[in-house]
């Protein structure tokens, strides 16, 4: 139902193959100068919607070792940046893939403060700009063909499928082998991620944020929402009636007040009345 | 007489100031100019890393919240009906009013696609807190202007004088509502940010935090306004009314502080307050200069005297200018890997916008009855 891609990094030799398919299926330009797509300077931007990142690190603290993670979104299962949207700019689809409607979209950015990943990116330098990430080639996956990046790798890092399949095969595969270091990234950050990913080296060493929160983003905003209109009603209420008892009792205090004033100007005029009933009514009117 | 006050004409009398916040406002306007034909990034530090800068932190965070004066005391004077507030009433809901007409022009520069801003009303992503704000800050800027209508038709257009006057309670009760929703849903944007927003700042339960710092900033924001209108158009609010009213904030800032106290010690952050990182220096700046300075001075003998309470109306403000910032930036440094400055550009026009607001505020004083006997 929902694919997936699992992403063994093990295998990668950061030829780049995959950054340049996806600049050609989606019409990217290059913008090495500021941008790199590929080494150790890698990022993801406008222009570019998959990187491949290079690691220098010693594996077990004596050999160094090269490593090369292909980054790009993840197509969270719950994604944040859909439930950020206010226009419904970012949609997931059936398939899995989050995708973009720049028609829809306002450029407040709130996406990308949203998403953890880091992912969506915006182009600063055009008076009419749009929002870019990722969409998984969402042209080729209706088709039912993988990935213009997955299509092409000549190492076979990546593979397409169902994400539950990719998900057990993952598992065995980290369970069978004592290389690879016990954690699917993608299996659980941010309620579990389309793009999953296994490796050798610990991800926090090769530019994972593994601080992700586990709980899906949206499940924080949903509830506030839903109880939102259901506050404002009851609150609508609550202050009209503050509105129409304060205005009742401003209303009396008046009336008392004329009130009063007439009394204590006829018992002035009148010597039998008691005069300590007056003093209680002048309290209350101050 | 009130055929008089129709006959008189427009007047707007031009001193040096005045002259100054026009060049002010002027230069923001080139600014923008820059912005829109060239893209954001010709005028602003705003990246990749910092989607969101001054504009958003500053024009919106802290414009709409300084402009809670007016749905506070809408509240008091309109709702509650204490007759004492209603000589500020129409003050500080002018100051609203023009605080959120400035938010609107201050986020409508920072959208990148702004021939789209009126998506949201026909393509609705009401899981985002954005929906909600964005709907209730529409609602409550034309609500406003219903309200305002109000006052100009007390002088043109006098035949729908009757028919806003008729309307006036409506106004003022759905104002009240919807403006406290939109500004605890500010804070609502944040509820994402777990694990992101440094743990001082982020919290369960940070829309309560907005909401209850937009309703104490607004009698400090009204001591300002009335202490600089007082020198400008020879009228001085009594200082008994400042006072209580500045009191009814202290309580209100006593409770945000007990609440934030209590949630910091809830989550296990109140001993990471003992550190020296910058995020600590902020928070504890924040909390002196705008909640333990203010709320002293208000329950002191201090607040009696008008120069203090402007110490105390400045410092409330500040701390509020400050919690957003630090909310938007000083809070999110660490996990953006960078910290951000505004260029003076962005500076710019955030002071041009509040110039711009101060002489359309001073224009509608000379020339409608803003300030009441």
């Amino acid at each position: 139902m929902s694919k997936g891609v699992l992403v063994n990094l093990t295998k990668c030799i950061g030829c780049g193959g995959c950054t340049v398919a996806c600049k050609m299926y989606n019409d990217n330009k290059w913008v090495d100068d500021r941008s790199p797509s590929s080494g150790e300077n890698a990022q993801l931007a406008d222009e570019n919607w998959t990187v491949v990142k290079q690691f220098k690190l010693f594996k077990n603290d004596d050999t160094q070792v090269w490593r090369f993670v292909k980054h790009q979104c993840l197509h969270c299962q719950s994604p944040s940046c859909v439930s950020a949207c206010f226009a419904r700019a970012f949609q997931k689809t059936d398939e899995g893939a989050v995708v973009y409607f720049p028609d829809n979209c306002v450029g407040c950015r709130y996406c990308m403060i949203a998403c953890p990943f880091k992912v969506p990116k915006f182009e600063w330098q055009t008076p009419i700009p749009v929002v870019t990430k990722c969409v998984m080639c969402y042209g080729r996956l209706k088709d039912g063909k993988s990935p213009a990046c997955v299509s092409v790798c000549p190492e076979g890092v990546m593979k397409f499928g169902e994400r539950e399949s990719l998900l057990r095969e993952a598992k065995e595969t980290i369970a069978n082998d004592s290389r690879y270091v016990k954690h699917i990234y993608g299996e659980e950050e941010a309620g579990g991620t389309s793009w999953i990913y296994i490796s050798d080296v610990p991800f926090e060493k090769i530019g994972f944020n593994t601080n992700v929160v586990k709980k899906p983003l949206p499940s924080y905003t949903s509830f506030y929402m839903k109880c939102t209109p259901i506050f404002g009603a009851i609150w609508v209420i609550i202050l009209t009636a503050f509105y129409f008892i304060t205005k009742r009792r401003n209303t009396i205090k008046k009336q008392s007040a004329e009130l009063s004033y007439k009394k204590t100007t006829e018992n002035n005029s009148d010597q039998n009345q008691n005069l300590p009933e007056n003093k209680i009514v002048d309290k209350k009117i101050e | 007489m009130e055929s008089e006050v129709e006959n008189v004409p427009f007047r707007f009398s031009i001193t040096f100031i005045r002259v100054l916040l026009f060049l002010l406002a002027l230069f923001a306007f080139g600014v923008v100019a820059v912005r829109f034909l060239f893209g954001l990034s010709a005028v602003t530090n705003l990246n990749d890393d910092w989607p969101w800068g001054l504009w958003i932190g500053f024009d919106v965070m802290c414009g709409v919240a300084l402009a809670g004066g007016g749905y506070g005391t809408a509240l008091l004077v309109h709702v509650f009906h204490i007759e004492r507030f209603r000589p500020i009433a129409r003050g500080a809901m002018l100051t609203s009013l023009i605080g959120y007409l400035l938010v609107m022009a201050g986020l409508f520069l920072d959208i990148g696609r702004w021939w789209n801003f009126w998506r949201p009303f026909v393509s609705w992503g009401h899981d985002s807190v954005l929906f909600e704000v964005f709907w209730c800050i529409s609602a409550y800027t034309i609500i406003q202007v219903l309200e305002f209508c109000e006052i100009i038709t007390e002088r043109i257009f006098r035949a729908f004088h009757k028919i806003f006057v008729a309307i006036f309670p409506v106004l003022v009760i759905v104002g009240v509502a919807v403006p406290m929703m939109h500004q605890a849903s500010l804070g609502g944007l944040y509820l994402l940010m777990d694990g992101r927003l440094h743990p001082f700042w982020w919290s369960p339960i940070i829309f309560v935090f907005f909401l209850l710092s937009s309703f104490y900033v607004g009698p400090a924001m009204i001591v300002l306004e009335s202490a600089v209108g007082g020198k400008i158009l020879q009228h001085a609010v009594s200082i008994d009314v400042l006072k209580r009213l500045a009191r009814i904030g202290g309580v209100v800032m006593l409770i945000y502080l007990i609440l934030r106290a209590t949630d910091l010690i809830l989550r296990n952050e109140i001993g990471n307050l003992l550190g020296d990182s910058y995020e600590v220096f902020a928070f504890r700046a924040e909390v002196v200069i705008g909640l333990i300075i203010p709320i002293f001075i208000v329950f002191s003998p201090l607040s009696n005297n008008r120069a203090w309470l402007i110490v105390y109306g400045l410092c409330a403000s500040l701390g509020v200018f400050l919690n957003r910032l630090n909310v938007v930036v000083t809070g999110m440094a660490r996990e953006m890997g960078s910290f951000y400055y505004p260029t003076i550009y962005e500076i710019a026009v955030s002071v041009g916008l509040v110039a711009a607001g101060i002489l359309v505020y001073m224009f509608i004083c000379e020339n409608f009855k803003i300030v009441e006997e």
